[in-house]
């Protein structure tokens, strides 16, 4: 620890923190634009100047150190001064060579109301400008779907340029010319081509780079926020909610240091305009082989009606993606009365299970900062779960990191040692061989992450028995406690996926899993298919079932429905999500869900009333209860459990041992933005698709 | 200066000739492992040199070359104005606007120019021949007023010296480069002034 004064106070800091750091330690704020804390220091925006004791002139706090200073003639400790009117006039003429070219727009800004530039020109602006000469204008650029931009606002921060060139991995975006005539820009202005593209706008300090979906929709005051978590991959980012009336109009992130940090995806931030297209909001029962609208009390009653009539044997249920645990709970409750044990959540099939370490990401997302040696094995973390990725290429930024894969290549924007593209390496690696296997020994901190398409094969469970080998033979698995290591890691995708596991929304003794419910109804042995919010699955294999279709979105599953319960989608209603790492997260409700649809456990509930079996649970914190009852870990909110350590009871029972077919896998997720039925009703997403997705599937096709 | 875009009208590709490639390779040969990068300046020059100007499909060749985002080229042949970006004329006359020579008569030369090739800078004439610009200090005021074609720098120059220079070049010769007056480099102009009694 260094100890420094600013503004007479002093603070002991540690000697790499920059004087800004060190200054907001101490409690005085530092206007800035360029610096952020996430990016590299660039210094070129001189807001954060501040009075060192002993320098000629004022220094950009941001870019020196607190031990790069001199201490006074004594020894005493460095003086920072921040509020001086030298530092003050300092600032006013930096902002008023700023403001030169900034144009007088912000009336009809979509940053107003929220811009840096605004704020600080309350501070440090004055009231009129003192040049009469031109102001420069400069041409727009098209950096794709997603980004808006209005470059004559730009001040010159870059820090779009260090974001898509650190954080997101693709540099795509560059400041061309010099001076006056530096302009931010893409090459030959392609659309950037990154998941995380969008993050620039909330990094932008100004109105350059904004939202194009949002752009000219509302005013930041107007609006109504939520804290929520987002649902479209299994990184539970934290986000926050948008909406005015009865309409979500924009996702952003919050900052939360062990989930997403303050990136979201693109995915997350775009794919809300699904939610007003599509959706089900009112109640449909299949008559003559056509659907139609009918009222809740025909619905439910149906419902309950065929429940009661059918043999439990005969009974099966799926549950979704992005359903939270509360219906998953109720639902399993309800059919649990009934004796159907033909569960399941896993619609890709994925062999997992088992005790709770064996499908969760042990290690933490935060935990990947202290890795030194990564295993992918079936897995594209890009797609997967791009928040992840960003965290890996992060931690190989910044510290030495081995990164090797067992699976399809892909471009991840770090460099990655290809072991084999068919996946029975894995069992040699595990049995010892290869080169690799010393790497993660050797290593202090090794981590495996095993995807969903590796799990999803025929052979999943040998897969996961053999990655949980090697994670014992190479000590991946450390002692027990927050303090432990544990490296071995199931990334998933479904947002849902994690918490009906946890609820235990599985084949009970003798029930189907969804291979074996399709195959069932195929054959005419299940007559009832409840779908919990399940689209994943084909639904043509669902042969003379009587179907059941509970969601928000009139995707695969209502298109085959004989009713449908029209339910909230995850903006709609208050629920849990735990994320793939193990985090239960508290999902907000935003705005009510549309027409007659209704909270998706309200839905179970109520058939469960008419079935003559009711649950005994009548609002949301009795279901809360029974669910910590049940489930113990759902009392504690936003903790990652930490290593289970090497129980030897845990480990043995994961998968299965058996041979791995020497066969590639293609990534599960072929069109990253359009892996769930929200997302397949944005039109923003179909957008992104086409002019990502489709051309890279048009060229592999060749 | 001004903003500085990819012309218009770009060729479909770019290569360097076999002697400039083998220049290149040892170019890039001499900065160490994963520092290739510092190569792209002198790359950048080679290639004007042998295209006249930067095209786009040759920002592209050198960062496939070099393993850099074709952005980060971009940028530096934005940054720079000694590279053109769209074609220049056979003899493209750089003439030094700074100061000294502005005291020294560069506007006459600059009006010159304007006669001669065209009232913008990067004008380039009809045949192809000449286009001029305006540069920063060109390194040799004591000579002033100057202009550089290629690599040569021509000083001391009149509007009628001028005048025969581009005659010279539109004739398809190579006039000797340096003082177009009777002077060594920088020395006195006729003959020594000081130190006469020391024996040469």
């Amino acid at each position: 620890m260094t100890r420094i004064i600013v503004d007479g106070t002093e603070v002991d800091v540690p000697g790499e923190f920059s004087l800004l750091q060190a200054c907001e330690a101490a409690g005085a704020e530092i206007p800035r634009f360029c610096y952020h804390e996430r990016l590299s220091i660039a210094g070129n925006c001189r807001m954060c100047l501040v009075e060192v004791k002993g320098a000629p002139k004022p220094v950009a706090s941001c870019a020196q150190q607190v031990r790069d200073q001199r201490p006074g003639p004594n020894g005493e400790p460095p003086v920072i001064v921040t509020n001086s009117p030298t530092i003050r006039k300092a600032r006013e003429g930096v902002m008023e060579f700023l403001l030169l070219n900034h144009p007088l727009d912000c009336p009809i800004c979509d940053q107003g109301g929220e811009c840096d530039l605004q704020d600080q020109a309350m501070g440090y602006g004055i009231d009129e400008a003192r040049t009469r000469e031109f102001r420069r204008a400069v041409t727009d650029k098209n950096m794709g779907p997603l980004v808006n931009t209005i470059m004559t606002r730009c001040i010159h921060c870059t820090r779009c340029v260090r974001f898509v060139a650190e954080v997101a991995g693709v540099e795509e975006i560059g400041a061309s010319g010099r001076g006056e005539d530096m302009e931010i820009t893409t090459y030959l202005e392609k659309a950037l081509t990154s998941e995380l593209s969008a993050n620039v706008i909330d990094l932008c300090p100004v109105g350059a780079l904004t939202s194009k979906p949002y752009a000219f929709n509302a005013r930041p005051w107007e609006l109504r926020k939520t804290e929520s978590i987002d649902a479209m991959d299994a990184v539970g980012s934290n986000i926050r909610i948008d909406a005015r009336g009865a309409e979500v109009l924009r996702v952003l992130p919050r900052v939360n240091d062990d989930v997403n940090e303050e990136w979201i995806s693109d995915k997350t931030r775009f794919a809300i305009d699904g939610l007003g297209r599509q959706r089900l909001d009112r109640p449909y029962i299949r008559r003559d082989g056509k659907l139609r609208p009918a009222t809740w009390e025909e619905a439910l009653s149906l419902v309950a009606e065929k429940l009661k009539s059918t043999a439990p044997a005969r009974i099966a249920a799926i549950a979704g993606d992005l359903v939270s645990v509360e219906p998953v709970k109720a639902l399993k409750d309800l059919l649990a009365s009934f004796g159907v044990a033909s569960l399941d959540c896993r619609q890709d099939g994925a062999k997992l299970g088992g005790p709770r370490p064996a499908y969760l990401f042990n290690t933490a997302i935060a935990g990947i900062d202290d890795a030194d040696a990564i295993l992918l094995v079936g897995t594209n973390p890009r797609r997967e779960a791009p928040i992840v990725n960003a965290r890996i290429r992060k931690t190989w930024l910044r510290h030495p990191l081995a990164i090797a894969r067992i699976g399809a290549a892909a471009d991840l924007t770090y460099p990655v040692t290809e072991l084999g593209e068919t996946l029975d390496v894995l069992a040699k690696l595990a049995a010892g061989e290869g080169a690799f296997f010393e790497t993660l020994k050797n290593a202090r901190r090794p981590m495996l992450i095993l995807g969903q398409s590796a799990l999803a094969r025929p052979d999943g469970a040998a897969i996961l028995a053999a990655a949980a080998k090697l994670a014992a033979a190479t000590g991946m698995i450390g002692p027990e406690g927050a303090e432990g290591w544990c490296g071995f890691n199931v990334l998933h995708d479904a947002a849902g996926r994690v918490g009906a596991l946890d609820v235990g929304f599985l084949p009970g003794e003798g029930g189907r899993d969804v291979a074996g419910i399709l195959d069932g109804a195929a054959k005419g042995e299940i007559d009832l298919v409840w779908l919990l919010g399940a689209d994943e699955i084909d639904t043509s294999g669902l042969g003379k079932a009587f179907v059941v279709y509970q969601g928000s979105h009139g995707d695969a599953g209502a298109h085959r429905a004989d009713v449908i319960l029209p339910g909230a989608a995850y903006t709609e209603e208050p629920g849990l999500f735990v994320n793939t790492e193990g985090r239960v997260q508290a999902a907000n409700r935003a705005v009510f869900p549309p027409g007659e649809a209704r909270e998706n456990w309200r839905i179970v509930r109520a058939v469960s009333g008419l079935a003559g079996k009711p649950l005994p649970y009548d609002d949301l914190p009795a279901l809360r209860a029974a669910l910590v009852a049940a489930v113990p870990h759902f009392a504690a909110l936003d903790v990652a459990p930490g290593s289970p350590g090497a129980d030897g009871a845990i480990w043995s029972a994961v998968g299965k041992a058996g041979d791995i077919a020497a066969i590639g896998t293609p990534c599960k997720i072929a069109d990253f933005y359009l892996t769930n039925p929200i997302a397949r009703a944005s039109k923003t997403m179909a957008e992104c698709s086409r002019l990502y997705v489709a051309p890279a599937m048009a060229a592999a096709a060749e | 200066m001004s903003v500085r875009r990819l012309a218009p009208v770009q060729p479909a590709s770019f290569a360097f000739s076999a002697d400039n490639l083998a220049w290149v390779d040892k170019q890039i040969a001499k900065y160490p492992e994963g520092r290739q990068a510092s190569a792209v300046i002198p790359m950048l020059w080679k290639a004007q040199e042998q295209e006249g100007w930067i095209s786009e499909p040759c920002i592209r060749w050198i960062a496939d070359r070099l393993g850099m985002p074709y952005i980060r080229v971009y940028e530096i042949v934005t940054f720079y104005t000694m590279f053109h970006m769209a074609p220049v004329g056979r003899t493209h006359v750089q003439v030094c606007g700074t100061t000294p020579c502005m005291l020294r008569g560069a506007g006459d030369l600059i009006d010159v120019c304007k006669k001669r090739m065209g009232p913008h800078a990067k004008q380039v004439t009809q045949d192809g021949q000449f286009s001029w610009e305006e540069v920063e200090c060109l390194g040799a005021c004591v000579n002033a007023p100057l202009v550089q074609i290629f690599s040569d720098t021509y000083e001391d120059l009149t509007v009628e010296s001028f005048n025969a220079l581009l005659d010279a070049f539109a004739r398809g010769e190579t006039p000797k480069p340096g003082p177009q007056i009777a002077r060594v480099h920088s020395a006195p102009e006729g003959g020594a002034t000081t130190l006469t009694e020391v024996e040469s």
